[in-house]
Formats: structure tokens, C-alpha cells, sequence
């Protein structure tokens, strides 16, 4: 008997291509949702209320409060608006980075591929977390100061799968075809090899969306990112910090336990895209 | 035939330090021009809070001591000449030579790097065996499920977690710092010193797993499907004696690779494992030096994980070529 000859009997009334789809709506549902709800919570929710402060989560406040009495259900979700707006910008700006340096390596000539592939061993041979601490320290920190530095630190992989797959379009027949009857390079960039790495530059854009978020987290908590006035999510853990001893977990527990099922999400559709459009993938 | 393949090997590593070089002295030339534009003035953040006691003579005198008021292209210079000899300048926070600081922090964070880095690997490696032999199974799904959710956890809230938990609710550990306080640094033992590093270490390691353990699955799946398993499973070899004959070898190496390739993610997670903790290693040097303004001990530091992340590549490379045979044997050719 062989594991792998085992047929999988579906218990679900779904075939799997709509399972997939099916996953990839909730999870938008949800995200939008969050990011609605950062939107629409108006400052009030999170103004300071000295008469209830340090209380644990109940059905008043669902994450309960903190020492100034701010409902961390508000905070949570407003920082988890901000923390994907800012992932949005830094990871559209990532992948058409990525989009242009690959695409150029791969259709510039020798010198060209060469020069870009020692740009991505620059970028990837110090860590992500110092080249984004060096950045935002040059920028003195803040909004633009971490959007620059997700931006310029999360391209380098993308580019190297966009790199391979216009190499690889390149060298098809069609292509070739199609300059020997005198297309330019640039209508054959747009129109044969375009098409073919937007499903690929969908799927890591969504896939580097996850990184993003969890970095600009990581630098807020540790200081470099947004100000302390902002709602983020790194804010709210790194003050959390100071009142861990006194016993107060759900200042930590639930904004945390938020960020990992936005990230989560963000995972998953990154992952269900690429089931349903990735031929060679479509087996696990 | 030994001596030529040493050669290639030589050839290998040189040519590898070339492209080091290079991308160093890159690295050091941006991040110095980076540093310099910082609206961050390095002699307020020297003078801290001395602010009102120095004035602009004094400023001036300080300026020209640290040579802050040449171009940027001889400060440069000057700069890169003082590391090739070793002089990686003073940091303005410790008020210690940045080459101490760093020796000094670096045994900190390796040891707690090193523990996290093996113990990851390890656990790693088994549950992505185990997954891999039991595809298909709810163990394998749970694996899955844990190591999808792990890669999408961050390092710092689980470090608060670890820290609520074992901490503040066990009592179990200390909490943060690398050695217990109000103790002076001759009586701090090893047994102190091990119990401090024992929660960073699992922080990293429950985080790190999760890499290792899935790129070990789905390469274990590969084997298991090739034509010498299903002959093995024909003469009815199956379990961990299938696993131990025809898997192990297969997967072994590729899982090292990946461990040593990951050096650079390792960094990172240690960065944040030990400013959760308040543990002295060099991740808190860098968030330090980064918040307080102390340009030379960020230079020193960005300077050292690059090369600390190129000895993980290098040791990633060099264990494929020296240990897979396959691999020298197409060098023959």
C-alpha cells in the first residue's frame, strides 16, 4: 500500500478549486472588514477614561483596557488599519522594484544581469531587520522613513522569480518568432511577456505582504517606526512592555493574536492564488 | 584527482571573497553616506544631556576632534582607512572602542543564536520527517497547520507571550536581563547566566522551526515517491527503517544548507528576542545605536552582520560541495 495512491474522498460538497476560492473570499471579507473598521472608529473610542482604567477584557471591552482606560478593541483594530495601509504602500512599492529590475535583468544583456544580481546579493547579504534600522535612522524614523525602508528591503526575491520566468518566456519559441519578424523589444516585452508574469507578480505581491506588515510591526516595536502617537500595533505591544509584570496579559495577548490572523490571511490568499494558477503546485 | 578538486574548492572560496569584498565595501560606502545624512547631529547625540553646559567653541572643538568638519568623501576616507586597520572608532554610548563593544556582545548572542539555531534545526527536522512520513495524516496536517501559523507570528509577540508565561505566571524565569541584577559581574555563574538565556532561546527556536520542518516535508515527500522507495517498500521495508536507509541521507543535507542559509532571519529574530528580554547582546547594541544616534557603533554593526550573514552563505555553499558527493562527481567532468 503507497500513502500517496490514497485517494482523498471529499467530505465536502465544494470541488477544490471552489474551496479555494471560497477561502480566498472569506478572508478578503475579513480584511476588509478590519480595514473598514480602522477606518470608521472614530478618536473618541480611544480617548482616555481615567474611571476605567486596567480593566480585564469583558463584554464592554472585548480586549479590555489599558492604564489610561482606552479600549484596546478600538486601538487593536485602528492599528491594524494602519499596519496594513502601511503594508499595502511598502509592498506595491516592492513589487514594481521588483517588476523593473527583474524584467531589465533578464532583457538588458550580460552587463545588465550582472550589474542587478550584485544589487540583490547587496541588499540580501545584510539582515532585513538592520538595513531597515539603518534606513530609519538616516530618515530620523517615522511614516516615511519605514515605508522607504519596507520598500527598499523586500524586493530582492521577487525579482530573482521574475528574473527566471522572463528569462525563460524569452528563450520559447513564440518569442523568438516574434522577433525575427521585427517586433520591437518593447512591444514584445508588453505583449508576450507581461502577461505571463502578472499571475506570478500577483502571487508574490500577496506573499511579500505578510513580511511587510510583520517588519513594520517589528521596527515600530522596537522604536525606529511610527511615533508613539499613532496607533500601531508595534506601539501598542512595545508600551504593553512596561505593565507585563503586573499581570496585565490582554494589553499584549490580543493585539498580537489580531496582527497574526491579519497576517495569517494575508498568507493564505497569497497561497490559494497560487494553488489555483500555478499549474505545477496545483498537487499539495 | 583528491589535489584538483582542492583546487577547484580554493578556487571557490576565493572568488566568493572576491564577490565579498566587493559587496562589503559597497555596503560600507552607502551605509556611511546613509549615516551621514541623518538629520541625527552625531555631537548633540554625544553631548546628550550635557546640552546647556557645552557651548559653540566647545561644539566646534569636538566637531574637528571627530573630523566632523571635512568633506564627506575624506571623512569616508579616513573612515575606511581606520577599519582596515582594525579601528572601527569609538561608540558614543559605551564609551568603549566598538570592536570591544562588539567581541563583548557577540558572545552573547552567539550563545543564545547557537542554542536557538541548533535547536530549531533539529525539532525542525524531525516534525518535517514526521509530516513527510505521515502525509496525508492529521499529524501531518497539524504540522502544516503550525508551522503556516508560526511563519506568520512575530518573533517579538512571542516573546512577550513566553515571557507572560513562563515569567510572570510560572515564576519559573527571570524576567530580562542577561545576568540577575544587583549582582556584581565576577559572582554571576554559568547557571545564571543559562537560565537567562533559556527563554529567548525557546522564543527563537518555536519560530525557527517552522522553515526548516516544511522545506524538510516537502523534499522527504519527493523521495518517497521516487522509483528506489517504492522497490524498498516492495521488499517490505517500511517506518523508520525505510526512513533511516533511504530518506535520511537524502534530506539531510538540504535542511544543513537551508539552516546555514537562514543566518540572516536568525539576525534578525535575535535582534528582537533580546529587546524583548533585555538580554546584552548584539541586537540590543543595534536598536541602541540606532535610537541613541552612536554612528560608528551602527557602522560597526551593519559591517558585522554582513559578514556574519556571508558565513552562513559561505557555509551553506561549502557544505553542498563538500559533503554531497553527487555534487563532486559532476565537478569531474
Amino acid at each position: 500500500m503507497i500513502p500517496s495512491l490514497k485517494i482523498n474522498i471529499n467530505k465536502f460538497p465544494l470541488n477544490r478549486k471552489q474551496r479555494t476560492l471560497f477561502n480566498i473570499i472569506i478572508s478578503i471579507i475579513f480584511l476588509v472588514t478590519v480595514i473598514l473598521g480602522g477606518i470608521l472608529l472614530d478618536e473618541e473610542r480611544i480617548v482616555t477614561n481615567l474611571s476605567e482604567r486596567n480593566s480585564a477584557p469583558s463584554l464592554e471591552h472585548l480586549f479590555g483596557t489599558d492604564w489610561l482606560g482606552r479600549d484596546m478593541f478600538a486601538r487593536t483594530v485602528m492599528g491594524l488599519a494602519l499596519s496594513i495601509g502601511v503594508g499595502l504602500i511598502g509592498a506595491i512599492g516592492s513589487a514594481l522594484i521588483a517588476l523593473l529590475l527583474g524584467i531589465a535583468a533578464a532583457t538588458m544583456g550580460k552587463m545588465a544581469d550582472r550589474i542587478i544580481s550584485w544589487i540583490i546579493d547587496l541588499f540580501l547579504s545584510v539582515p532585513h531587520l538592520v538595513t531597515l534600522v539603518l534606513i530609519a535612522f538616516t530618515l530620523g524614523g517615522g511614516f516615511k522613513g519605514i515605508v522607504i525602508g519596507l520598500t527598499l528591503t523586500h524586493w530582492p526575491s521577487l525579482a530573482r522569480v521574475i528574473r527566471a520566468e522572463v528569462m525563460q518566456i524569452r528563450s520559447a519559441e513564440f518569442v523568438q518568432v516574434s522577433q525575427k519578424m521585427g517586433k520591437s523589444q518593447w512591444w514584445i516585452a508588453v505583449h508576450h511577456i507581461l502577461p505571463h508574469i502578472v499571475p506570478q507578480l500577483l502571487i508574490g505581491f500577496m506573499l511579500l505582504f505578510p513580511h511587510v506588515i510583520l517588519h513594520e510591526a517589528a521596527v515600530t516595536f522596537l522604536g525606529l517606526g511610527l511615533s508613539p502617537h499613532e496607533p500601531a500595533i508595534g506601539i501598542i505591544l512595545s508600551e504593553s512592555m512596561r505593565y507585563l509584570s503586573s499581570g496585565m496579559w490582554w494589553l499584549a495577548f490580543f493585539p498580537g493574536l489580531c496582527l497574526l490572523i491579519v497576517v495569517r490571511m494575508f498568507d493564505q490568499i497569497g497561497e490559494n492564488l497560487r494553488v489555483l494558477m500555478d499549474p505545477t503546485r496545483s498537487h499539495d | 584527482m583528491r589535489k584538483f578538486n582542492g583546487g577547484k574548492l580554493g578556487l571557490f572560496i576565493l572568488m566568493k571573497g572576491v564577490r565579498m569584498v566587493t559587496l562589503l565595501v559597497a555596503i560600507c560606502f552607502i551605509s556611511f553616506l546613509l549615516v551621514k545624512n541623518s538629520p541625527i547631529d552625531p555631537i548633540q547625540a554625544y553631548i546628550g544631556a550635557d546640552m546647556l553646559k557645552v557651548g559653540p567653541e566647545q561644539r566646534e572643538k569636538i566637531a574637528e576632534y571627530w573630523g566632523l568638519d571635512q568633506p564627506v568623501m575624506v571623512q569616508f576616507l579616513n573612515w575606511g582607512s581606520a577599519v582596515l586597520a582594525g579601528d572601527l572608532g569609538t561608540s558614543m554610548i559605551f564609551r568603549r572602542p566598538v570592536i570591544e563593544v562588539i567581541g563583548e556582545r557577540f558572545f552573547n548572542s552567539l550563545a543564545l543564536m547557537l542554542s536557538a539555531w541548533l535547536l530549531s534545526g533539529v525539532v525542525g527536522f524531525v516534525m518535517g520527517v514526521i509530516a513527510a512520513m505521515k502525509k496525508g495524516t492529521w499529524i501531518d496536517r497539524m504540522i502544516k497547520w503550525y508551522c503556516f501559523t508560526l511563519a506568520s507570528t512575530p518573533t517579538f509577540w512571542m516573546g512577550l507571550l513566553v515571557l507572560m508565561v513562563f515569567s510572570v505566571w510560572l515564576g519559573w524565569f527571570p524576567i530580562g536581563m542577561g545576568v540577575p541584577a544587583g549582582v556584581l559581574s565576577e559572582d554571576v555563574t554559568l547557571m545564571d547566566r543559562i537560565q537567562h538565556l533559556i527563554l529567548p532561546v525557546l522564543t527563537l527556536s518555536i519560530l525557527g522551526v517552522a522553515n526548516v520542518a516544511l522545506h524538510t516535508r516537502q523534499k522527504l515527500i519527493v523521495v518517497m515517491a521516487s522509483d528506489y522507495v517504492l522497490f524498498a517498500r516492495a521488499r517490505g521495508e517500511k517506518g523508520f527503517a525505510l526512513f533511516w536507509r533511504h530518506g535520511l541521507r537524502n534530506v539531510a543535507l538540504p535542511a544543513i544548507t537551508l539552516q546555514f542559509a537562514a543566518f540572516s532571519e536568525l539576525f534578525g529574530g535575535a535582534v528582537l528576542a533580546e529587546q524583548v528580554f533585555s538580554y546584552p547582546g548584539l541586537g540590543q547594541a543595534t536598536i541602541e545605536a540606532g535610537l541613541r544616534g552612536d554612528v560608528p557603533l551602527l557602522l560597526g554593526l551593519v559591517i558585522f552582520s554582513t559578514i556574519f550573514v556571508f558565513v552562513g552563505n559561505l557555509l551553506a555553499d561549502l557544505s553542498y560541495r563538500v559533503l554531497d558527493p553527487r555534487t563532486r562527481e559532476v565537478r569531474k567532468i
